[in-house]
């Protein structure tokens, strides 16, 4: 039990804030650190080597992969390897992809933001279906409502992005002809927005371009209906059963006995506190939608990272995929950070903690 | 007389459960004048809880009024809809709560929370409502109301939260107010200035009070009449002053008489024989105590729980720590069980330095087998995936290399058997099991080694007084037949009096008080003790007074 109830410090919340931030972005310097090695590794022990991969071509002489082998370093000592590697990233250097010809950081500087929006329209689609589904479920325990719920929920789940994938474009584009040709960002002939963000949804707000707007959103709804569809359980089964377990709690009591509105204790008493765990879940969510997406952008040829990656692997190109895997790392420290400072912005009491 | 306020009239309640239809209440009626005091008591199980949240229609989903009736002022509220009961509830009846942290909406402030009930009976404006908000909180006299306006429940003590719980129970004036064991959880000195505090809020305005209680002393002190359930029923009723000199119930009597008092012994608690003569021999000169204690402390991030304590303990002696909450009582508890390490001081058993073992590595030490714990909470303290068996076996598993499994059933079933504990339970998972009976197990699994020093933290807090007067019993008994050495940590004073043969009185981690107990409780030297003990409800008719 807390016997002692310290005095809370009221001021300098935004400085202890900082200082979190601080320490937690120092303590993961080492996970990164683990992960670029254990990627490294793991690149060189898999079977297939790139020299042979990008000579010339099948009948490549013994001579000429070794000139290859010799240019990529690969001839070297593996520690010796290791330590250049290294010495690059601490420069920003990824190195180069055999398979574009451009360094790694271009390739993925110019495919994250598809895939970022890919997957934040994802999250937000599945967050908009999920958290009322979860209400209302958790509002009517045992009813039809939540038989349903959980029904759709099990029917995302169960079936692959690629099966559903392939159905929505099989409905939406084949039979129904509502949605564009399921290739890319963008209509190849459509006229792209000025590079500002990235983002082609904010681009074209941002010049004002709203027909150029609708053909993107276009484009994005249909691969972000698939991926909303597969992380849909998860969150809505989360908010229901949070949701049932505030509802249930004595504080919500304290409020019914209290006499105020049925909508006020839902919504500000049983809500608010119900999203607290359904805020970290999102986090791991995002995570797992951004490394997940792969079969999602080939099926729609969506220009992300996931697909570049595959492909570079299936190469046994070893920079993109040492590239993509840190950024995979990175995004996830960064990602866990942000959701803990939402966390304590929402809850009081983890920010004394 | 003037018409009755609250009117309950045969009602019953059953719950639907897994194992069927289960009737909590049966029959119960009860009437409540404005303005007066009725305390309900009786033990868990009783439906005393659940008479008053069917009251207020807040029974959980599976429970429902199968009959009876419910007036209040006059009016048939047995099946008021939705919104009847919100205006109802809160400007015209509210109840307060046990766990009053839990109570709260944990990320809100409580001057929004006061608001929130402000405003959904009234037309008022927030600044208005904030307003209002923090005259409350100076009414039920919170420290530094102001700044306190803005705080979060878990910056304030259980004691303060509850004062907010009865400030947002006040708020709208209501002319009943439910509270459903109120104090319990919280310190002696808390409890009465909480207590103190809302019996002087109801009288003052004129509100009616249903105390909701398992302390019968409570319900005497503060109630004018009181009404004792059992089962279902409301067994007998009546001024609280003639119920406790004379009850007539033999239900009332039984639970009188297992209530602890200033002058109770362990053997007037229950019906029985006399205990056993103690089987203790003086100590032989020139051999160390059984445990001795010097300069301990304990340091937290920024507390210092345990405070250069300093005792000793002699073989078969049993010795009580009390104290309030955040005194250290259970700190010192754990570190001379060393399930934690002292940041410093000596902790000397039979002679033998144990401090310096680290916690980590003690279940290795051959002094764990010496000292054994029970612990608090009968259930939590349970595996919930052993047996009953398992649990007692577990420590002789772990410390006794017994040479056969036949062995070990031996010694099990002998410690049962010495616990009270009938032998066909011994399967039983603790779900299964009463709370009196996994206490049973707990203190069976304690003796399992043959300790010589048990050290008990809160051992009945959480049971009946029926079923702590059995306890209390039979570890007396227990120790009696054993020469055991105790540790004895209780919040409750005249547990500690009945069972300790010495007590030590703990204040912030350091000793305010110590000496035999009969003399400690008879004539406290220190002022804090002296609060303490006046602090204690009682219904000795000699020393009952009128409600505040």
């Amino acid at each position: 039990m807390s016997e002692i109830a310290a005095p809370a410090p009221r001021g300098g919340k935004w400085g202890a804030v900082g200082r979190r931030v601080g320490v937690r972005l120092l303590s993961a310097v080492p996970a990164l650190f683990g992960v670029l090695v254990f990627t490294f590794l793991l690149m060189r022990v898999l079977p297939g080597d790139p020299a042979v991969f990008f000579a010339a071509g099948a009948n490549a002489g013994q001579a000429e992969i070794d000139i290859v082998r010799e240019q990529m370093g690969l001839d070297r000592p593996m520690h010796e390897q290791l330590v250049r590697y290294l010495w690059d990233i601490t420069r920003g250097n990824l190195g180069n992809s055999m398979t574009t010809g451009q360094p790694v950081r271009t390739d993925l500087v110019e495919r994250l933001p598809a895939s970022l929006e890919l997957t934040f329209s994802a999250l937000l689609l599945a967050l908009s279906l999920a958290l009322p589904l979860g209400i209302v479920a958790a509002l009517r325990p045992g009813t039809l409502v939540d038989h349903v719920v959980r029904f759709l929920c099990t029917l995302g789940v169960c079936v692959p992005t690629f099966v559903s994938g392939l159905l929505l474009i099989y409905v939406f584009y084949y039979l129904l002809a509502w949605a564009p040709d399921p290739t890319g960002r963008l209509d190849i002939f459509a006229a792209t927005p000025p590079e500002i963000t990235g983002f082609l949804l904010v681009d074209f707000a941002l010049v004002r371009d709203w027909e150029g707007w609708r053909a993107a959103a276009g484009q994005l709804i249909l691969p972000a209906s698939t991926m909303a569809l597969f992380v849909l359980a998860p969150l809505a089964r989360m908010t229901r059963a949070s949701m049932l377990a505030v509802l249930g709690s004595d504080f919500v009591r304290t409020a019914k006995s209290l006499g105020l509105s049925h909508w006020r204790i839902i919504v500000v008493y049983a809500l608010r506190n119900a999203l607290l765990p359904v805020l970290t879940i999102s986090g791991i969510v995002f995570s797992t939608m951004l490394g997940a997406n792969v079969l999602v952008e080939k099926v729609f040829s969506w220009p992300g990272v996931a697909s570049y990656a595959l492909d570079a692997l299936l190469a046994s190109d070893y920079a993109p995929v040492q590239g993509f895997v840190l950024l995979m790392a990175t995004i996830f420290v960064m990602v866990n950070l942000l959701i803990d400072i939402l966390y304590g912005v929402a809850d009081p009491r983890a920010s004394v903690a | 007389m003037t018409a009755p306020l609250l009117e309950v009239e045969d009602l019953h309640i059953r719950f639907s459960t897994r194992r069927g239809p289960v009737d909590a209440v049966r029959g119960v009626s009860l009437q409540l004048a404005p303005g007066e005091t009725l305390g309900v008591v009786g033990e868990s199980g009783s439906g005393k809880s659940v008479t008053a949240y069917a009251v207020t229609h807040l029974l959980d989903r599976a429970g429902s009024i199968t009959q009876g009736r419910i007036r209040f002022r006059g009016r048939d509220i047995t099946r008021a809809g939705r919104h009847e009961l919100r205006e109802l509830r809160g400007s015209a009846m509210s109840m307060i709560f046990q766990n009053p942290r839990g109570a709260l909406n944990p990320i809100r402030t409580v001057g929004r929370q006061i608001g929130d009930v402000l405003r959904a009976h009234n037309q008022v404006s927030a600044a208005e409502a904030r307003a209002r908000a923090l005259d409350l909180l100076r009414a039920v006299l919170i420290r530094d109301p102001e700044g306190n306006l803005d705080a979060y429940p878990h910056e304030l003590s259980g004691g303060m939260c509850q004062r907010v719980m009865i400030a947002m129970a006040i708020a709208c004036e209501p002319a009943l107010m439910i509270a459903d064991e109120p104090t319990t959880g919280l310190d002696v000195t808390t409890q009465k200035t909480v207590m103190d505090l809302l019996a002087r809020i109801t009288a003052e305005r004129g509100m009616a009070m249903i105390l909701i209680t398992h302390d019968l002393g409570l319900a005497a002190q503060y109630c004018r009449r009181v009404a004792v359930m059992e089962r279902g029923l409301v067994v007998e009723e009546g001024a609280a002053a003639r119920l406790f000199q004379a009850p007539s119930h033999p239900y009332t009597r039984r639970l009188i008489a297992a209530s602890p008092t200033r002058t109770s012994t362990v053997a007037d608690l229950v019906e029985g024989d006399s205990p056993p003569p103690p089987r203790r021999m003086p100590r032989a000169p020139g051999t160390p105590p059984l445990l001795e204690v010097q300069g301990l402390s304990k340091q937290y991030a920024r507390t210092r729980a345990v405070d250069d304590v300093s005792f000793t303990l002699e073989p078969g002696e049993s010795l009580g720590l009390v104290g309030e909450s955040g005194s250290g009582k259970s700190t010192i508890s754990r570190l001379i069980c060393r399930l934690i390490d002292p940041s410093a001081g000596e902790i000397i058993f039979d002679g033998h330095s144990i401090a310096a073992t680290p916690a980590r590595h003690f279940h290795k030490a051959p002094q764990r087998r010496d000292i054994q714990i029970v612990f608090q909470d009968p259930t939590d303290s349970l595996n919930p995936r052993f047996s009953a068996f398992d649990s007692i076996a577990h420590p002789l598993r772990r410390l006794d290399r017994l040479p056969s499994e036949t062995a070990l059933r031996a010694r099990v079933e002998e410690c049962a058997e010495r616990c009270g504990l009938p032998r066909d339970l011994l399967d039983r998972f603790p779900h299964q099991l009463s709370g009196g009976q996994k206490a049973r197990v707990g203190i069976a699994r304690a003796i399992a080694t043959r300790p010589r020093l048990l050290v008990l933290d809160e051992p009945t807090a959480a049971l009946d007084v029926s079923v702590q007067a059995v306890i209390l019993k039979l570890l007396d008994d227990l120790r009696r037949e054993d020469g055991l050495g105790y540790l004895f940590v209780s919040h409750d004073l005249n547990v500690v009096r009945m069972m300790c043969e010495r007590t030590i009185v703990l204040r912030q981690g350091r000793i305010v008080e110590q000496g035999p107990s009969a003399a400690l409780f008879a004539a406290p030297q220190a002022d804090y003790t002296r609060e303490l003990l006046a602090a204690i409800p009682h219904f000795d008719p000699e020393a009952m007074r009128e409600p505040a």
